[in-house]
């Protein structure tokens, strides 16, 4: 007899979702959390998009504790004193059933967690998983955890232990640890009055702001973001790993030039930085994805690498949540089966590559490479924003160059080859799908 | 108007906008409940031969400082945990990396 049915381990967006489907399914479910309370180990540069919780939390949208809805999506592409914005704003995004989301990762994790001890879920907190229990087969039985006498025991453990997964790496999951497959996200979090967010950003109410930026970050392949709360914001930088410390600037420099760009700096001027964050991301998709699957065992959120970080989309919360409520899902069926090896959870893998959550990666698989490749990173936002840089300024006496001039000085002046802006435009066509 | 008016009417181009931060004063931001063993250590025999160093550059939280005998100084108190240093390590065994016990470490709030 095993002490429960399921261990989840980690309350983040995976984890919860996980032990609200299994507990919804009748089974006894012990949600374990490393941190004092759900969400106080999480940050993101984010936006949630909520609607997959339709299925576990019909109604979702009026208890969630959300700060802000996404009014307003802009894609930014900095130059050095350049700024070119693509602001595309729909206020239906802020009624029902809503899309994206800000949130205060404690706040909205916490509350989720709340929702599978509702269901029915044994949350324990200030507990950190030390590692795996398993049979004399090989086949995993539960976990070993820091309390005295704290091994625990189940049928199926779900891994949601985020980025840094330590479980899946234990149960052999991953085939290597490439450092290139992670970018660091850190995030100041900047306190102005309400009324001034309001007006800086033409929102009201909880209308809220998402700005994603390509550029401005001093050379360092990543990209910067904005997102708008009621009384602060959200500014940072997602910084690929290998080549920051090649450009020899600490994250916290590489955000202090951000903040000065000019695009940027009356946004934020007299904010005063209440929190400094920093995480790992896993941006590399289906080509760094673990095997979510093993005898006694499921992998799901950030464990799993689920995280689209597809240049124009920016997922992982909804990515988290989907992949955890089918882990919970699966496992319970495969417990009232009597049948918890590897095969018999097989139905996990088979309802991700159904759904969003396989087919958006795969279908976007290209992309992240060609977000974070060197050509896009450091020549096209100088080379876009040159263009219309041009394009706009009245040179009388002299007559417009022509937009077909301005196009070839420009991308010679990028030191972009023809064959190479077709190729990446192709790429860029094919793999947006 | 003068160009000096019309920028500080628009409010742009201000060589300072915000005052810079001590990176002390940034880190004190961050709550951490500090427990007595180090989750995370570091072999500074390893580091000697280290010419790349991309943990003193990356580390978020800059707990990696150089000596001048060619070693690292390491604290590990005020740690995102968020696994840079180990992921850019690149001499095996020099990071030995775990979670802090349970309910210590990096507690986040508005993040």
């Amino acid at each position: 007899m095993t002490d429960t049915d399921v261990i989840v381990v980690g309350a983040g967006p995976a984890g919860s979702c996980a032990a609200i489907a299994a507990a919804q399914a009748g089974k006894r479910v012990v949600l374990i959390e490393r941190g004092p309370f759900p969400g106080s180990k999480n940050m993101y540069g984010g936006v949630i998009y909520p609607r997959i919780l339709d299925e576990l939390i019909p109604g979702w949208f009026e208890h969630a504790p959300i700060q802000r809805w996404v009014v307003r999506r802009s894609t930014m592409l900095l130059s050095d004193t350049g700024a070119l914005n693509i602001d595309y704003r729909s206020n239906a995004w802020g009624q029902a059933p809503y899309n994206g989301a800000t949130a205060y990762r404690p706040d909205f994790d916490n509350w989720l967690a709340q929702q599978a001890v509702a269901a029915g879920a044994e949350l324990i907190c200030s507990t950190t998983v030390t590692g795996l229990l398993r049979d004399p087969q090989g086949r995993i039985t539960g976990i070993k955890t820091d309390r005295p006498d704290g091994d625990l025991t189940a049928s199926v453990v779900i891994a949601c232990d985020g980025v840094n997964s330590f479980i899946a790496k234990e149960a052999g999951l991953y085939k290597n640890v490439d450092a290139s497959n992670y970018t660091l996200g850190v995030k100041e979090t900047l306190s102005l009055p309400k009324h001034v967010i309001d007006e800086r950003f033409g929102v009201r109410d909880n209308q809220g702001v998402d700005i994603e930026i390509l550029g401005g970050t001093s050379g360092v392949n990543g990209g910067g973001f904005i997102y708008t709360n009621l009384d602060t914001i959200a500014l940072g930088v997602v910084l690929k790993l290998p080549k920051l410390s090649a450009q020899k600037k600490r994250p916290e420099e590489i955000i202090a030039e951000l903040k000065r760009h000019p695009a940027i700096a009356p946004l934020i001027e007299g904010a005063e930085v209440i929190e400094y964050s920093a995480h790992v991301i896993p941006e590399a998709g289906l080509d760094m994805m673990p095997k979510m699957v093993a005898d006694g065992l499921l992998v799901a959120g950030d464990a799993a690498a689920l995280c689209l970080a597809a240049g124009i989309w920016l997922e992982g919360v909804n990515f988290a949540m989907a992949s955890g409520m089918y882990a919970g899902q699966s496992a319970a069926q495969a417990i009232t089966a009597g049948d918890t090896t590897a095969s018999g959870l097989r139905s996990y893998t088979k309802k991700l590559n159904e759904t969003f959550v396989l087919k958006d990666h795969k279908k976007l698989r290209k992309i992240p490479h060609l977000v974070l490749s060197d050509r896009v990173q450091h020549k096209y936002p100088n080379f876009v924003t040159g263009i219309v840089e041009r394009m706009f300024r009245v040179e009388n006496p002299n007559p417009k160059p022509g937009v077909r001039r301005i196009l070839r000085e420009e991308r010679k002046k990028a030191g972009i080859s023809l064959i190479d802006l077709v190729r990446d435009a192709l790429t860029g066509l094919k793999g947006f799908g | 108007m003068s160009l000096e008016s019309l920028r500080a009417a628009n409010n742009i181009e201000r060589d300072t906008t915000w005052a810079e931060m001590s990176f002390q004063d940034r880190i004190d931001t961050a709550e951490f409940r500090i427990h007595e063993r180090a989750h995370i250590t570091v072999n500074g025999d390893s580091c000697r031969g280290c010419t790349t160093r991309e943990c003193v550059v990356a580390c978020p939280a800059n707990l990696f400082v150089p000596t001048s005998d060619g070693g690292i100084l390491f604290n590990y108190e005020n740690c995102f945990e968020c696994g840079t240093c180990y992921l850019v390590c690149n001499k095996e065994g020099a990071i030995t990396w775990t979670y802090p016990e349970g309910g210590y470490g990096i507690v986040f709030h508005r993040t």
